[in-house]
């Protein structure tokens, strides 16, 4: 196999036997998935059902009752930097600062992902969303649309290397949701990696499709 | 699928099985509440009738024999709180998070007993309900300490989160009682003028000291008594709840 | 580019004394109740001076540790209601740096200013000024102990249903060796005695507080996020 083919099928994020359990019930388990660099999965499932704790569960933020997440081949929960400095979350929540400026908001997490702070950079990441006007205005007076833009702008300016959004184009307008599916495949064509939960149409070429009710069983006691 | 599937050899594996904890606990209990009658009896027959009488306190003396082994019990109950959030967070082993939840009301008990009786032993010596001495104060703020950690427990709606967070409380509580007792005493030395002495026992006599340590093992068998119905009573009422859930996940399908 | 050690504390440390700013006068609402203190004791004990200046020093110090708890909520409680509190955690920046910075930026906005009103509560409660300069310096001294501690409570009480008084039961015990080294430096220093025992014994609080605090909160942080 030549060395080209081989980075192609090397999986860069594995998820092995996935299972997570929260508040007593447990949520999904045997959970398997792998993507290579520039792949994406998209994950769907009825509301409540684990969508978002599938990813927080990829991001960290909640322990996973069992199984592994193995990044670039290193096992992501021991050895967390690597995995930690190539990940960006983009939950419901849309980590912002609200009497901080759009720009500053920007600097911030490019100063904590120790990314360029090129002023340039910052500026593309924010023209790519739409944002470039805006970006001396305090983050208060964003709609919400808006703000789920520069949410993303984060991931985009930032140099992640697998995004990890959850419900991204919630409240957003047609032309908003164009711009978000357009930074995607930028970002997967050079190398990214894309999971994303969602219920509203989000268009993902060559994705694989997860649905986390596959992945429910009935608990025994 | 059962992810909790054969049960360790380990002991304490186990016991995590709440069907077994249930019959260990069945078993032990009449032990603990014979335990405390035998001592309990023993104890205020020598404190109240069979041992010698202060010189100056008379017959007062007598108080501390429930005082002060209160104090004791009330210091090894946070003790108990503090190791089982350690090992609830470090082993995540469900019984110690269920112990901690059980022993706090009792810890507060027992501290409220000691001031109590702290303030009774107080009254006839030296003429007023309360006073500011160093083993009071740090009897006092043990109080606090146990009715934060209880409110703390029942500020969440998420059990686990509750546990989490009183586990890293009562370890940092422990971590801070010495400093604390340290700093009360450095401030009763501070302002207390030197002929008031130490609110404590006289030179413990041997006499003393027996039905000091027979009340000390009686309250010791009450604590577990206590400690394992309580979290008997919380493992049920956890049952209870799991299958409402049941019962309600079950009639959406 | 890239970061170094002290990045995300330098950067952390900018932003959250940025906000404070822009939020103006939200910041010096607990120096404004601190000083307020020095109105309700003559107040509820009567205005005799010779009463206020024997309890002047430890009043000063409970208004201070109450402030500082007023003002805990500010800590995280934005940033948790933002979701910048979870993508912190998950940041490749070591967690307790952050925190250290941010309760380097509440001790600014609150302890500083405190510091520097507290001569004008000493002129108010009558407190001898013998005794001002040390007051000072233990405010500023304890102070930093008071918001490094004090984050710990703040993180265990994140997302609860109660906030504020439960937090001041939880932190409260915890401040008591600050304020009674704190006070009696004070006191020491009005009776013409060496203060210097006392302040020591605050500097090790403080420098203990400040390097184990941040991990003990950091824990909390992170089981806080499940």
């Amino acid at each position: 196999m030549s060395d080209e083919a081989y980075l192609m099928t090397k999986h860069v994020l594995e998820l092995s036997n996935l299972a997570c359990r929260r508040g007593g019930r447990l949520l999904f388990s045997g959970l398997d998935l792998s993507l290579t660099e520039g792949g994406a999965a998209l994950v769907t499932g009825p509301n409540g059902s684990g969508k978002s704790s599938f990813l927080r569960v990829i991001a960290g933020l909640i322990q996973p009752l069992q199984g592994q997440i193995h990044w670039e081949g290193q096992n992501a929960q021991k050895f967390s930097d690597n995995f930690r400095s190539a990940l960006r979350y983009v939950g419901h929540s849309d980590g912002l600062q609200p009497v901080l400026s759009v720009l500053e908001n920007l600097k911030y997490w490019s100063q904590i992902y120790g990314s360029s702070q090129d002023l340039k950079k910052l500026n593309r990441g924010l023209e790519s969303v739409g944002l470039f006007d805006l970006s001396e205005l305090p983050a208060r007076v964003l709609s919400a649309g808006q703000r789920r833009r520069l949410a993303l702008a984060k991931a985009i300016a930032t140099d992640g290397r697998l995004w990890l959004l959850d419900e991204p184009t919630v409240a957003l307008d047609r032309q908003s949701i164009k711009r978000i599916e357009t930074a995607i495949s930028e970002f997967r064509s050079s190398g990214g990696i894309v999971i994303a939960s969602t219920n509203a149409p989000l268009n993902l070429s060559d994705c694989k499709a997860l649905d986390i009710s596959d992945y429910q069983w009935a608990e025994q006691n | 699928m059962n992810l909790s599937a054969a049960p360790k050899g380990n002991f304490w594996h186990r016991l995590a099985n709440p069907a077994r904890f249930e019959r260990l606990a069945r078993w032990l209990t009449p032990w603990f509440l014979l335990g405390f009658l035998g001592f309990v009896s023993t104890g205020l027959y020598f404190g109240l009738y069979a041992s010698p009488i202060d010189y100056q306190q008379k017959d007062t003396v007598r108080i501390m024999y429930v005082h002060v082994p209160a104090a004791w019990l009330a210091m090894m109950t946070y003790s108990t709180l503090a190791i089982s959030g350690f090992v609830f967070l470090v082993w995540r082993h469900p019984l110690a998070e269920v112990a901690g939840l059980a022993a706090a009301p009792i810890g507060a008990v027992f501290t409220a007993l000691a001031l109590v009786t702290g303030a009774i032993w107080g009254q006839p010596t030296w003429g007023t309900w309360w006073v500011w001495d160093a083993r009071l104060t740090s009897v006092l703020i043990l109080f606090f300490l146990f009715i934060g950690y209880i409110a703390l427990r029942n500020a969440f709606d998420d059990p686990s989160r509750a546990a989490k967070s009183t586990a890293i409380l009562a370890i940092v509580g422990a971590v801070n009682l010495p400093i604390i007792k340290f700093s009360v005493e450095w401030w009763n030395t501070l302002h207390q003028p030197a002929s008031v002495s130490r609110f404590d026992a006289p030179a413990i006599d041997p006499a003393m000291l027996r039905p000091l340590l027979l009340m000390a093992c009686a309250y010791l068998c009450l604590f577990f008594f206590v400690l394992i119905f309580r979290m008997r009573l919380e493992l049920v009422r956890r049952r209870i709840t799991a299958l409402q859930y049941a019962q309600a996940g079950v009639s959406d399908r | 580019m890239g970061r170094t050690e002290l990045s995300g504390f330098i950067a952390t440390l900018n932003r959250d004394l940025s906000i404070a700013r822009r939020e103006g006068g939200e910041a010096f609402l607990a120096v404004l109740f601190f000083v307020l203190g020095a109105l309700l004791f003559p107040l509820g004990v009567g205005p005799e001076a010779q009463l206020l200046a024997a309890v002047s020093a430890g009043l000063i110090w409970v208004m201070a540790l109450l402030s500082t708890l007023l003002a805990l909520d500010r800590l995280f409680q934005a940033d948790w209601w933002e979701g910048t509190l979870e993508l912190l955690v998950i940041s490749p920046e070591p967690l307790p740096l952050i925190i250290a910075a941010k309760c380097t930026a509440h001790w600014i906005v609150t302890g500083l200013p405190m510091a520097v009103a507290a001569p004008v509560m000493a002129l108010l409660l009558n407190l001898p000024p013998e005794g001002w300069l040390t007051l000072v310096g233990a405010l500023l001294i304890g102070g930093l102990a008071l918001s490094f501690i004090g984050s710990i409570c703040a993180a265990l009480l994140i997302g609860s249903r109660r906030g504020g008084v439960l937090m001041t039961l939880l932190a409260l015990p915890l401040y008591i060796p600050t304020l009674i080294f704190g006070a009696g430096a004070v006191q020491a220093a009005v009776g013409g005695y060496d203060s210097t025992g006392h302040l020591a014994l605050m500097g090790a609080i403080t420098l203990s507080s400040i390097s184990l605090c941040p991990w003990v909160t950091s824990a909390a942080l992170k089981q806080a996020m499940e």
